[in-house]
């Protein structure tokens, strides 16, 4: 009695020092997750500023735009226009042409140079000279006469342009010096170079160390997007198919209760570990071609699986009882009650576990690694060749392209690998995105 | 309908549509129904009262094997349909289920149009040959849910958007649809409004004329209500059935008496 007079007694001014404390506390925890959250945001803040500061010029590259002469008498020496014959004219023949182009240019202009003709030459990329082969023999009536070609600038020239050698730097570096950057400079200011978007970085294949500037993501770009297709084609309806009949229809009994345990067992595997399985099945025991991405997507399908597996069953699960019940209640079967009602409800939330499923093998390397898609690919892969099969020819992928640049000395791969970063995340995001639009579209189904 | 059928019915006014004998039902180890024999009657409501956790509700769900999708769940006993034995192997539960309609104590429909809800079980069935014939059987249907009249006019919105009464009588018409002879409601007004009640109620006595129904309700004058006949059941035993209005003024056990005078439960 005595105690509630004195409760009756307080006032509700006055907090007391039981709800100030379970205030502070409060106030405490909020604290901490607001702090949470900022130091994510920082960090995000920070990785998208250094890959965008550093990878933004890889999508900017510096071209001379030459007029370039192509002489008879070295490209074509029968004069037959015989494509057999100017093959035997290598990439090797076709470099004086450009130097004598690009002499002539300075000429042209004006400009006073100190450099002999093979630092003149260096200014060019290697790869120019296959650039102007490759046209020469696609249109060999274009000999003897004079075309205007854009063709690369050497990669430290275009890191000039793009500030990332300075003239200090480049009196330290034995491939190029302060006249060839000076040269360059001058040659801009003459209207023959220019720094402009960089298609082929999207579209040409990968180059050799010594040419950043040629190097490109198109082979690794074609090689993830197959990959993709065949997860997508397997994981999909294995993993929707193998999780409705675990939910729906198999027994709660022991066994069950084991698959269930070792699918989530599965999914926090390394993935390494697919790889070597994938090494060991796809390429020793049924002999399918290494690099390719139909191995790769394979491997990535198996990684995929457990992802999709425990998203569709979350999503099945929260699929309401009464809607079964319903169903089964107007005499559908099991399976229709599945297919013509769980399923659809159950839909956003299956597409939302496939695509960050996907998104999940877009970005993985290790296990890529170990079949063997770290190589060297120049050339496109066909998505079907009688020979290599189905998605059977060697290619790379995006992660694995970051991978290899990064390893590589020459600087300019820095840009290349953080270019090739920011296109990785371009295209998740894509990917998100269409998981989100996908989810909000089912949803409004009512 | 024609007379001749009309004429059947009165000649078989107390013909047994359900009988069962000696049902017993396991959830695991627990023994939810203990022995329970009863005959429901064609063409009659059938009230089942009792307290929470009775098993009024398991054994109506035994009516249509709706406890088969219960792992644990295990039925003994006999349960007969028109004489046939529907827990016999040589029965498919999705014929029987076709047979014995059920509508639940939460509305349900499915997120589709009413159109489409009510449609769904003849298209399934194979009820309808045509477009029209479809048609027809959805207007059947809705009329006999007493809801034709409120969403004639919007067939293809959804049944999800109608109100929680509305929706309730969509899922009867819904029930109705596959022509059942039986229909099985747990608790169909738990979820709704006096008004809403007092709507079905009267849908139920209507349904009568045509279909054995049996009803699981908590509300004893529901059941005084819109019943003839009114099985009480207590801890898993039937303890009485007969008459409702026998049971409801003279109760013969004194476990009925003390629990509809609200003493148990």
């Amino acid at each position: 009695m005595t105690d509630q007079t004195q409760n009756l007694g307080r006032s509700l001014l006055e907090t007391d020092a039981r709800t100030r404390k379970r205030n502070a506390a409060e106030a405490r925890f909020k604290a901490f997750g607001v702090a949470a959250i900022a130091v994510a945001l920082l960090a995000l803040v920070v990785l998208l500023t250094s890959v965008v500061y550093n990878g933004a010029s890889a999508f900017k590259q510096t071209y001379f735009e030459l007029d370039i002469e192509l002489p008879e008498a070295k490209l074509d020496k029968s004069g037959t226009r015989d494509l057999e014959v100017m093959k035997k004219v290598t990439t090797i023949g076709y470099a004086p042409i450009l130097t004598a182009a690009l002499e002539a240019a300075i000429e042209k202009a004006g400009i006073e140079t100190t450099l002999d003709k093979k630092a003149i030459g260096g200014l060019i990329s290697k790869e120019a000279a296959a650039t102007v082969r490759n046209a020469v023999l696609a249109n060999p009536e274009i000999v003897g006469t004079t075309q205007s070609f854009s063709i690369l600038a050497e990669g430290r020239i275009d890191g000039y342009f793009k500030g990332r050698v300075t003239l200090e730097s480049a009196a330290l570096d034995s491939n190029t010096s302060p006249e060839a950057l000076m040269l360059a400079q001058a040659l801009a200011d003459a209207g023959y170079a220019d720094t402009k978007f960089n298609w082929a970085f999207l579209t040409a294949p990968d180059a050799s160390d010594q040419r950043p500037e040629a190097a490109g993501l198109g082979v690794a770009i074609l090689g993830s997007a197959y990959m993709m297709i065949v997860v997508l084609v397997l994981a999909l309806p294995i993993g929707v198919a193998a999780s409705v009949y675990l939910e729906e229809f198999a027994p709660k009994n022991r066994w069950t209760d084991l698959i269930e345990v070792n699918i989530s067992n599965l999914a926090a595997v390394p993935s390494i570990v697919f790889g070597i399985l994938g090494l060991a099945i796809f390429i020793n025991f049924a002999q399918l071609n290494q690099s390719s991405p139909l191995v790769g997507g394979l491997v990535l399908t198996l990684m995929t699986l457990p992802t999709i597996i425990i998203s569709t069953r979350a999503a099945l699960k929260a699929v309401p009882p009464s809607i079964r019940d319903a169903a089964l209640g107007v005499g559908a079967s099991k399976m229709q009650s599945v297919f013509h009602h769980v399923l659809p409800l159950a839909a956003p939330g299956i597409l939302t576990g496939t695509i960050i499923g996907l998104a999940q093998a877009l970005g993985e390397t290790a296990p890529l690694l170990l079949i063997g898609m770290v190589a060297f690919v120049r050339d496109y892969p066909a998505a079907y060749t009688p020979e290599a099969g189905l998605f059977g020819e060697a290619s790379t992928a995006l992660p694995v392209q970051v991978f290899n640049w990064t390893q590589r000395a020459d600087p300019g791969f820095v840009e290349r690998a953080s270019g090739a970063i920011i296109t990785l995340l371009v295209f998740l995001l894509i990917m998100n995105a269409i998981a989100i639009y996908l989810r909000r579209r089912f949803e409004r189904r009512w | 309908m024609n007379d001749m059928r009309l004429m059947e019915r009165a000649v078989d006014m107390n013909e047994t549509k359900i009988a069962a004998k000696g049902v017993q039902v396991y959830y695991g180890a627990t023994h939810a129904i203990k022995d329970v024999s009863i005959d429901v009657p064609a063409r009659t409501v059938t009230a089942f009262i009792g307290p929470s956790g009775c098993g009024k509700s398991t054994f109506l769900r035994c009516l249509n094997r709706m406890n088969d999708t219960i792992d644990i769940c295990r039925v003994e006993g006999d349960i007969r349909l028109d004489g046939e034995d529907i827990y016999d192997k040589r029965v498919d539960p999705v014929q029987l289920r076709a047979k014995v309609g059920m509508v639940f104590q939460k509305p349900n429909p499915f997120p589709k149009s009413i159109y489409d809800n009510v449609a769904y079980g003849p298209r399934i069935h194979g009820l309808a040959k045509s477009k029209a014939d479809l048609d027809e059987i959805v207007e059947r249907a809705l009329r006999r849910g007493a809801i034709w009249d409120e969403v004639k006019d919007r067939l293809h919105a959804p049944g999800t958007g109608l109100s929680g009464g509305q929706q309730q009588r969509l899922c009867i018409a819904r029930a109705v649809a596959t022509e059942p002879e039986v229909l099985l409601m747990d608790e169909p007004c738990s979820a709704l409004d006096p008004i809403a009640t007092a709507q079905v109620e009267e849908l139920i006595d209507e349904l009568r004329a045509q279909y054995s129904v049996v009803i699981v309700t908590h509300s004893m004058q529901q059941a005084a209500r819109v019943s003839q006949k009114t099985a009480f059941f207590h801890l898993g035993h039937l303890v009485e059935f007969g008459e409702t209005g026998q049971i409801f003024t003279n109760p013969r056990d004194p476990r009925t008496e003390s629990y509809i005078s609200g003493r148990i439960g």
